[in-house]
């Protein structure tokens, strides 16, 4: 808006409001948060007041041992993300939030999925675990459980292939993810 | 030293005077301490009195206010007042005892979580692990109560830490790498706020209770001033804009002037200094001001875009963003002429609809009246506190505040039993003010324990009860939105306020002729030490106008 004083005119009507929109995207976020009892709580306690869905979240220690990593993925349909950032930030033990974008992140997700297996569909499911780079971790007569690691849509196209074999359960960690390039997430 | 008298030379360091409180088994160490250490307890007969009185004394003096409990129970009957605090974002630090760390987890005697129940409702806790933590988490609390949006910080400490034996140190400054609010606004936004205002035929400067938290009511002025903005106030923002000014429209909202929530309603920008946009203020939010652009300046970036989408955010401190805005309008050097047609508007809407009632013939004391003769007899040179419900509402109308910090109340949480325990905080804070309750006779009975720390402790608040024998804005609600099935509204005519006033050591006074009223009032703020006085109004008076709740500013009533 140029230098003090200066005279142009301002159309009101040329306002746009800043904030407050739904992306309609899913977002990464990555908290670096200090590694003290019950900041896990005032983050849940927090999306759950407010009325936030948290998609996943996994939490684990960082190179410092003063501070830990919460990484959250949120549904930025059914929420304004620059509030449930604000909201995060207001939290003293909150260090830092980024929203990572999805093309400049690499995100990874750890699955173990335990599958019916008897006879013939135990080389079928492991011919899909081999395309989806996922390993045998565990076999016993009637099951065998695989570990596949990816971005989550990867572990739900894997899920898809595998169900009509007989799912019988399914563990997934959280999204975990960290930025492209030298720069520290 | 023992942890507690690090505590205490904490206290001390922070500037703290004065603390609220009541002694029990788990911190039986900290009032140990506290016996010789120099500060002024008073001694509370309910913690949440004790947590009411910490926020009347925030509220009236700026300073933080200190309140102590014990564990379980004690900490328990302080979540009224911190959630109060921090809805209204008053500056507190709660200091609250736990059982020992080894019964933590056990259910022992008097255990309550109190850092896990509060947790929704404070600025920042901390639960003490280390006994070598606790002089840095008192300043801690501090800092964090006093800075940036100002509110409750609670700090639970384990009986047997607070007993350790430390070596203090005294602290100099806080390290708290996830918290550091911003104060200075952007300029570029500021510049072009002001081009927006430029532009604005219909502007309309909307300020709340951040204008008093920030000392910014001189600023505000400043900029209102710089030409002639129309001024509306919330209900926690009343006194930063002086209620007589010139440019002044009421407060707005759902018991505003019709002349503030019109200008709200047709302004083309709003320009929002301090307040949140709540749902008293909007109303319907769809249809809550439709053509304005909206300029909103908060210390708190969350409440930015929360209800209502800004055009123009300015995040940080109204003290330093507001001189830096009057000085960029200034230098525009706008005509003031283009706003000769929205004077003339507001000019209408406050010949056709001003405040106003309609006065009885006889002897009967109306609601409004009360306050009105409330008004004249302190010369409006009062600090004035009040509880919630429709004697509030009618305070805010009629007792034209024309300072900040003389007009404390519970807006957020809209707390009854609120008025006395925080006008006896407020009084501790300023002694040589008139410090004034209006009550109404539902909500002083909640707290009204404390007339006994105001005996004992010689405090000399003067409550006016506004009586109408009901739960009044229940009942005009129920009246007006529920047939008129008055449920569980009528008080009946107990206590007698006179004798219990007595009962406690305090002087009781009745009245209930209208001619009477202003010489009974003088004769209230006079008196000496703490006096009731029984203010028999009109029983089925309601409070207008009106905005009904979810509608929008046109629909107001009344």
């Amino acid at each position: 808006m140029g230098e003090p004083a200066t005279k142009e005119v301002l159309n009101l009507d040329d306002l746009q409001a800043s904030s407050g929109f739904r992306t309609g995207r899913r977002h990464i976020l990555s908290l670096l948060v200090e590694n003290k009892p019950g900041v896990l709580a005032r983050i849940s306690g927090l999306f759950a007041r407010r009325g936030f869905n948290i998609d996943s979240l996994a939490v684990g220690p960082t190179d410092d041992d003063q501070i830990s990593r919460i990484t959250l993925t949120v549904d930025g349909a059914s929420h304004p993300i620059d509030q449930v950032t604000k909201q995060l930030h207001k939290l003293i033990n909150v260090i830092k939030i980024r929203d990572l974008e999805p093309n400049e992140a690499v995100a990874r997700e750890l699955a173990l999925f335990k599958v019916s297996a008897d006879g013939d569909s135990r080389g079928q499911i492991m011919e899909y675990a081999e395309i989806f780079r996922g390993r045998i971790v565990d076999v016993s007569k009637r099951s065998v459980t695989v570990e596949v690691t990816g971005p989550d849509d990867k572990i739900e196209a894997f899920e898809q292939m595998i169900r009509p074999f007989g799912l019988i359960e399914m563990v997934r960690t959280g999204e975990i993810a960290v930025s492209r390039g030298r720069s520290a997430t | 030293m023992r942890a507690v008298d690090a505590v205490m030379e904490c206290l001390k360091a922070e500037g703290v005077k004065h603390v609220f409180g009541i002694p029990g088994g788990a911190n039986l160490p900290t009032y140990d301490a506290l016996y010789d250490a120099g500060l002024r307890h008073v001694q509370c007969r309910h913690e949440q009195g004790a947590g009411h009185a910490a926020e009347g004394y925030a509220k009236a003096s700026g300073q933080v206010g200190v309140a102590l409990a014990t564990s379980g129970p004690g900490a328990t009957n302080l979540v009224t007042a911190i959630a109060d605090a921090m809805m209204d974002s008053v500056p507190t630090v709660f200091i609250t005892g736990q059982v020992r760390t080894d019964l933590l987890g056990t259910d022992g005697f008097q255990e309550a979580d109190v850092t896990g129940i509060t947790m929704p409702i404070v600025k920042h806790s901390i639960m003490i692990q280390d006994p070598l933590e606790i002089p840095g988490a008192i300043h801690e609390a501090f800092h964090i109560a006093r800075t940036g949006r100002p509110g409750p910080v609670l700090v639970d400490i384990p009986q047997d830490l607070s007993r350790a034996d430390i070596p203090y140190e005294p602290v100099d400054s806080v390290r708290l790498p996830g918290y550091q609010p911003t104060k200075e606004g952007n300029t570029k936004q500021i510049r072009l706020a002001a081009k927006a205002l430029a532009n604005a035929r219909r502007p309309v400067i909307y300020a709340g209770g951040g204008v008093v938290n920030a000392d910014a009511s001189p600023e505000l002025v400043a900029l209102a001033v710089s030409d002639r903005f129309p001024v509306t106030c919330t209900l926690m923002g009343l006194g930063c804009f002086p209620a007589p000014h010139d440019q002044w429209l009421g407060m707005l909202g759902m018991h505003g002037t019709r002349c503030a929530n019109y200008a709200m309603d047709e302004a083309d920008l709003i320009c929002c200094v301090g307040a949140r946009f709540d749902d008293r203020i909007t109303g319907k939010l769809s249809e809550f001001a439709p053509r304005a652009k909206f300029i909103h300046i908060d210390v708190d970036p969350a409440e930015i875009s929360k209800n209502v989408p800004a055009h123009i955010p300015i995040v940080g401190d109204a003290k330093q963003i507001l001189p830096k805005l009057t000085a960029e309008y200034r230098a525009l050097e706008t005509d003031s002429a283009r706003l000769d047609g929205w004077w003339e508007r507001i000019r209408g809407w406050q010949e056709k609809h001003p405040l106003g009632y309609e006065d009885s013939e006889g002897s009967e004391i109306k609601p409004q009246y009360m306050i009105e003769a409330l008004y004249e007899a302190t010369g409006g040179d009062a600090i004035v506190t009040s509880d919630v419900g429709q004697h509030q509402m009618w305070t805010a109308q009629y007792f034209h505040f024309d300072a900040p910090r003389k007009w404390i109340n519970s807006g957020g949480l809209g707390t009854m039993g609120f008025g006395l325990p925080s006008a006896m905080g407020a009084k501790v804070a300023m002694p040589d003010e008139q410090v004034v309750c209006v009550a109404g006779d539902g909500s002083i009975i909640m707290n009204v324990q404390e007339l006994a720390t105001c005996v004992t402790e010689n405090i000399a608040v003067k409550v006016f009860i506004m009586n109408n024998g009901y739960l009044g804005m229940v009942r005009q609600w129920q009246e007006l939105f529920w047939d008129g099935r008055y449920s569980a509204v009528d008080m009946g005519s107990s206590p007698d306020w006179v004798k219990l006033a007595e009962a406690f050591g305090a002087t009781g006074l009745r009245v209930d002729d209208k001619a009477q009223l202003p010489g009974v009032m003088k004769q209230v703020l006079e008196a000496e030490g703490p006096v009731v006085c029984d203010v028999r109004v009109t029983p089925e008076e309601n409070c207008y106008p009106m905005i009904p709740a979810g509608q929008a500013a046109r629909d107001m009533v009344g």
